[in-house]
Order: C-alpha cells, then structure tokens, then sequence
C-alpha cells in the first residue's frame, strides 16, 4: 500500500471536508499539479512582463505635446517609425549586428564546448566554471578593458605599430560595428558554450560508435549525428544571446561611435534626454516584434537543416 | 573468415582480454559466453575496432586489422543498447548505411522496404526510432547492419533486454535469417542456453581467457573443467583419486565407489573430479541388471521441471545428494510418492568426465 491509496479511497460516511476534496483532486489531476507547481512562475510573469507589455502597448499610443503627455489612442508613433527610414536603418542595424555577433559567438563557442563535452575527461566542473571567468568582473570594466584594447593608442595598435606592420594607430577598431561585435561575442560566450555543452554531452557515445561501424568516417559522423543531436543547445544559444543583444545599448554607446549605433540606445535616448515615453515605447514594441520575426525566421532555418 | 591471434586487452591495470586465439570460420554462427565482466564486450569491440589491441594481431578475411578504423572494417555491429539514431525515423535508420554508398535513391528505398519486411515491421517506415519497443528497436538495429551485406555481423548481447517470450522468437529467427544470408555472426552473450542453441560453436571465456572452445554438444559431452561444466546446464561433481595406471586406470569416487575410467596421463594418487551429468543416471527401484556401475542411495526429493524432473538421491560418503534427470510422466509418475525410499543409481563409463582438481 503507498501512502497515496488513502486518498484515493472513497471518503468516509458523512461529507468529505473540504481539505480532503482537493487533496483528492489535485492528487487526480495531473495538469491541475502542474499548474501548482507553475504558479509562482506564472504569478511572476503576469507581474512582471504581462502587466508592464500591456503598459507598454497602451503608451505607444500616446503622444506629447511639449512636455505634456497626451494620452488620447493614436497610431501616430508608428506612422512616424514607418515613414522615416532612420528607425528601419537602426533597426536593421541593430539585428545586423546581433545576428553577426550571435552568429560569430555560437560558432566559436562550439568548438569550446565541443572540446570540454568530449575531450576533457577529468575535472570538468572546473572548466566549465573557468569558462564562466569573463562573469567575474562587472560589464562595464570588461567594456572598458576593450576600450583599452581596441583605442587609437590601445594595445593593438601599438603591437601593430612596434611590429612595423603599420605607420601610424588605425581608427577601424574602435568606435565601429566592429568593436560592438567583438565586445557582444566576448560578453556572451559563456552563454552560448554552455548550452551547447549540455546538448553535447548529452549525445549517447554509442551513436557515435554506430555511425562509425556502418561507415562514416569522423567528418560523416559530425555531420550527420552530432550536429543534428546537439542543434537544440545550438538553437538554445542562439535565442540565449540574439534577444538580448538586439536591444543592447551599453554596449553601442560606448565602443559603437555613431556608426555604431543602435536601436537600443535610441530607445534609451526617448525615455532619456529626448523625453518622448509614447514614442520609446512604440519603438521597444517594434525591436521586440522584428525579434520575435527574426527568431521565427531562424527556427524554420534549423527546421530546414534537421530535414 | 576471422582469425583472433594471441590478442590482450589492457585497461590501465586490468587485464580484460588474456592472449585469446580464435579462428571463425567464414558462414559460422559463433557466441562468446562468459560470466559478467569475462571480456567478452572488449573481444567484440576489438573485432569492430572501438578499442585497439594491447598486443597480438586481428585478421579479417585474409586482412589485418590493427590499422584499419572502424569504419572501413568489413564488418557490422548490432550494439547492447541497440544505438537507434533517435533523430531519424525508422526508413533513415535502416538506410544510413546506403546514404553514403551513393546507391540511386530508388534502389534504396526498394532495399529499405525489403529489409522492413524481412524483420516483421512493414509499415513502420516513418515512425520515429522513440517510438519503437525494445524488440522492434533489436530489429531495426539488426537491419539497418544487414543492409550493408557485411561479410561478419557481431551482436553484443542483442537479446538481453527482451522479456523471455520474445527473446526466444528473436532466437530462432536470427539462426534462421543467419542460415538463410550466410553471413557469419559472432554473438556475445552470458546466456548459455541462448548460446547453446544457436550457434556452431562456443567459446567459454573467464577472467579474460578462453577457457574452451567447441560444438555446443562438446561442450557439453567434454567440458574441459570444472568451470565450464558448471557453466553449461546441471552437473554432478565428485572428488575422486586416480587409483592404478594404463589400461586398467581407475578411479576411486566419493560417494560412488571405485570404477575404471578412461586411461590418461593422470597418475596413480592424483586428486581429481569425476563429473557426471544428471541424464548420465539411471534410476531404480531395484538394482539394475547388467554389469554397469551402480551404487544404493536414498531419494531426497524431486524437482519437478515441466516434462522433466530431478531427482535428488543421497548416497553415502557424499554430503550433496546427487542430481538425476528423469522423464516426469503425468498421472502415473513412478516417483511419486517414493521420497524417503531406497533407490539404485546405474551409469555408464562414458558418462564420466574426469576433470582436473581445483
Ligand atoms: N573502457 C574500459 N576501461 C577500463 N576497464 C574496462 C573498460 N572496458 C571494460 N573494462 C574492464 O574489462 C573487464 C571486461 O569487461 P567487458 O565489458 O569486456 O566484460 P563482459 O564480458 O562484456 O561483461 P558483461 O557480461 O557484464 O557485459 C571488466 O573487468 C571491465 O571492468
Ligand atoms: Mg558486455
């Protein structure tokens, strides 16, 4: 007898309490525990995007007037998005540079985790918290350390200049698209190597050794077992990073210049020193519309390649 | 067709495979049996490549081995766990093989549909490997090897996860589909029953060694110890001692009493074991007529087996009681009923085996 059986036997003479009643239904309803279980999560989520979106969207609405908000319901705010091309070109811009560095990051962190999944076979744990080191110090300084880096007296340049393989600092690597991805890719790396870790080191070594035997070599059998099997850590990373950095704007505000600008430091100049909220918020909706778009997109790609 | 010469396997500090020698002959069904952890994984492996050889050589079809990968080896596995591509369906598991070969699609296809119905699944083409059961995955796993025709099939314990109904379906159908392709297998297995009934010949392996090699029957018949004796089917043992030399060789049997036995190079005073099957007795209620050996003994107890009994005979100077197989007739069993009863046991001197002591 399990401890459960009690429940499950009918009540008792007399009304089962109340108590007793939804112990039984909820020991009965396997979607009822699931909710349960979900709740907290989901009373979060009402609180914290749900409420805020449904803000978002009424805002985006509005308009101003000097610096008085009018809140009379209008597409105005987007009508301006969609007839001056500065909003598409950042917007462009701005998945442009997330998808090269997203794109850049998840194909030099496959490799990593490739390696920690099936080449390391002692003291895995501390590789994988040595991967994390990057987290250690605060954002801003590792932005600031690209600064360094990168700067028009910064350590490349004078490597390159002591090498004698340049006269005179090269402007190209700070201020520039350029900086934005290599800083994004540093930033996210742990991000995407870990995901596409666990889906690797999840693929059964038997797989492997079966593709051998009925005749791949070790080319065949990355390509047709082990990129397959670990495509859900790849999509994983990709989401992992792509969202987030479409919106980014620490970044672009200070290795980007103008040309390295993006939406996300326009959305921040609206509820910023340009104070006009409708307007941001109409543009936050539209970057997180052209992500959702963009990660459909990206979704059916994979789909393609798993065919 | 498989020539294993002198092959040892180390793993750090354990030695898994010992200075094994084997030769398969082309067409042969063979199985390596042996307890948990006898070697016989790594033997297999080594045959497929997955582990290299510590020393000695491996030679397939006039071939060496050691340099070849596995994957231009002309051999194919069916794997314990079966390793079904779980991202592919049940057509793309059994073509993976094909895909490579550049085999025209059509003719693929034609081959995947006949291997679909060779193994019992027609229709199961596009259902995803996750959705199959354990003895439908052993199918998949075996056709998908067959398809590339290799010239030797190994299976590492491929019925090992079947409910014991199936497992003997599977059995007769893999000895016939073995007879019907002529492809050699070489099956690893710990089930003596599944290796006795299948295959050609057996090799009995322990402690990485093999121990014996031969026709199931011989194994049987003439286990070559102790071990393997206790290891396919009942045995009764006995300690005895060689008494006299050359023709005239005896031996004098616990529990038994002195009997001349097969002449050998044993020698007068040496401690042996004299082991006889429990079909070698005969059982009486009277004693025997004829000039065999017999001894008087006690009935214990009976063991009923389905058709077949055993029946458990005390004897003096013997702590065991004896096994003895007897045919259990239904309603009008002789034995029933005689427990307690004195009996005679009669054998033959062929029924004796005469083993070294351990
Ligand atoms: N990769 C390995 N590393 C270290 N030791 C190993 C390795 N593979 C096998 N061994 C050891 O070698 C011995 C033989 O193992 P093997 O797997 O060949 O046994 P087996 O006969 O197949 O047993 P079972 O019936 O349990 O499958 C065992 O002692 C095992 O622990
Ligand atoms: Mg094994």
């Amino acid at each position: 007898m399990t401890p459960f059986d009690s429940d499950l036997r009918p009540a008792p003479a007399g009304r089962p309490s109340l108590a007793v009643g939804l112990r039984n239904r909820v020991h009965r309803s396997e979607a009822l525990r699931g909710y349960l279980l979900l709740s907290p999560a989901l009373a979060v989520l009402g609180v914290a995007i749900i409420a805020p979106l449904i803000l978002l969207i009424v805002m985006s609405t509005w308009s101003m007037s000097g610096f008085d908000m009018l809140m009379t319901p209008g597409l105005g705010n987007y009508a301006i998005i969609a007839s001056d091309p500065i909003y598409a070109a950042l917007l462009g811009r701005s998945l442009k540079i997330a998808a090269i560095a997203t794109a850049a990051t998840v194909l030099l962190s496959y490799p990593v985790a490739y390696f920690v999944a099936f080449h390391v076979h002692r003291h895995k744990m501390l590789w994988l918290i040595l991967l994390t080191l990057p987290f250690w110090t605060s954002y801003l300084m590792r932005i600031f350390a690209w600064r360094v880096v990168l700067g028009y007296e910064g350590v490349i340049n004078s490597a390159l200049m002591s090498l004698g393989l340049i006269e005179a600092p090269m402007q190209v690597f700070l201020y520039s698209q350029t900086a934005v991805t290599i800083a994004l890719a540093h930033a996210w790396a742990a991000f995407a190597i870990l995901p596409i870790y666990v889906s690797l080191e999840k693929i059964d070594k038997s797989y492997l050794e079966a593709a051998a035997d009925l005749g791949d070599n070790a080319a065949r059998r990355f390509w047709r077992i082990t990129l397959p099997l670990s495509l859900p850590g790849v999509v994983a990373a990709f989401f992992l990073m792509f969202i987030p950095t479409v919106g980014d704007y620490v970044t672009a505000a200070m290795l980007g210049g103008p040309d390295g600008m993006m939406v996300g430091n326009l959305i921040q100049a609206q509820f910023g020193p340009i104070n006009d909220w409708p307007m941001g918020a109409a543009l936050a909706l539209v970057m997180t519309l052209a992500v959702a778009v963009a990660g459909l997109a990206f979704l059916l790609l994979t789909r393609m390649i798993r065919r | 067709m498989i020539s294993i010469q002198n092959v040892s396997k180390t793993f750090g500090r354990v030695q898994a495979v010992r200075d094994v020698t084997l030769d398969i002959a082309r067409g042969e069904f063979f199985s390596l049996l042996g307890a948990s952890g006898s070697g016989k994984t790594t033997l297999l492996r080594m045959l497929a490549g997955f582990e290299g050889v510590t020393s000695g050589k491996i030679v397939i079809d006039g071939q060496p081995m050691q340099d070849t990968p596995p994957h231009l080896r002309p051999i194919n596995m069916v794997f314990q766990n079966y390793a079904i591509f779980p991202h592919l369906n049940v057509r793309d598991n059994i073509a993976y093989g094909l895909r490579r070969l550049g085999t025209p699609k059509a003719e693929q296809a034609r081959m995947v549909d006949a291997m679909l119905e060779m193994i019992a699944l027609p229709g199961y083409g596009d259902r995803l490997a996750t959705q199959l059961s354990g003895g439908q995955m052993q199918r998949v796993a075996l056709a998908r090897a067959l398809i590339l025709k290799p010239k030797v099939l190994l299976l590492d314990e491929p019925l090992g996860a079947l409910d014991k109904q199936l497992r003997e379906q599977m059995q007769l159908e893999l000895r016939s589909l073995q007879r019907q392709l002529g492809i050699t297998f070489v099956l690893v297995t710990h089930d003596q029953e599944e290796a006795l009934t299948l295959s050609d010949r057996v090799a009995v392996m322990s402690n990485g060694q093999v121990i014996q090699v031969d026709t199931p029957s011989g194994l049987y018949d003439r286990p070559v110890n102790r071990q393997v004796a206790a290891f396919v089917g009942t045995m009764n043992f006995f300690d005895a001692r060689i008494r006299a030399q050359g023709p005239d060789t005896s031996a004098e049997i616990a529990g038994l009493g002195r009997h001349p036995v097969a002449p050998s190079a044993r020698r007068d005073g040496d401690r042996v074991l004299v082991a006889i099957r429990p079909e070698g007795f005969a059982l009486s209620p009277q004693p025997p007529e004829g000039p065999g050996p017999r001894v008087a003994g006690r009935l214990m107890a009976r063991q009923y087996l389905g058709g077949r009994q055993l029946l458990h005979v005390a004897v003096e100077g013997r702590a065991a009681p004896v096994a003895v197989a007897a045919v259990a007739h239904r309603g009008q069993d002789p034995w029933e009923g005689m427990e307690d009863n004195p009996v005679w046991l009669g054998w033959s001197r062929d029924a004796m085996t005469v083993l070294d002591a351990d």
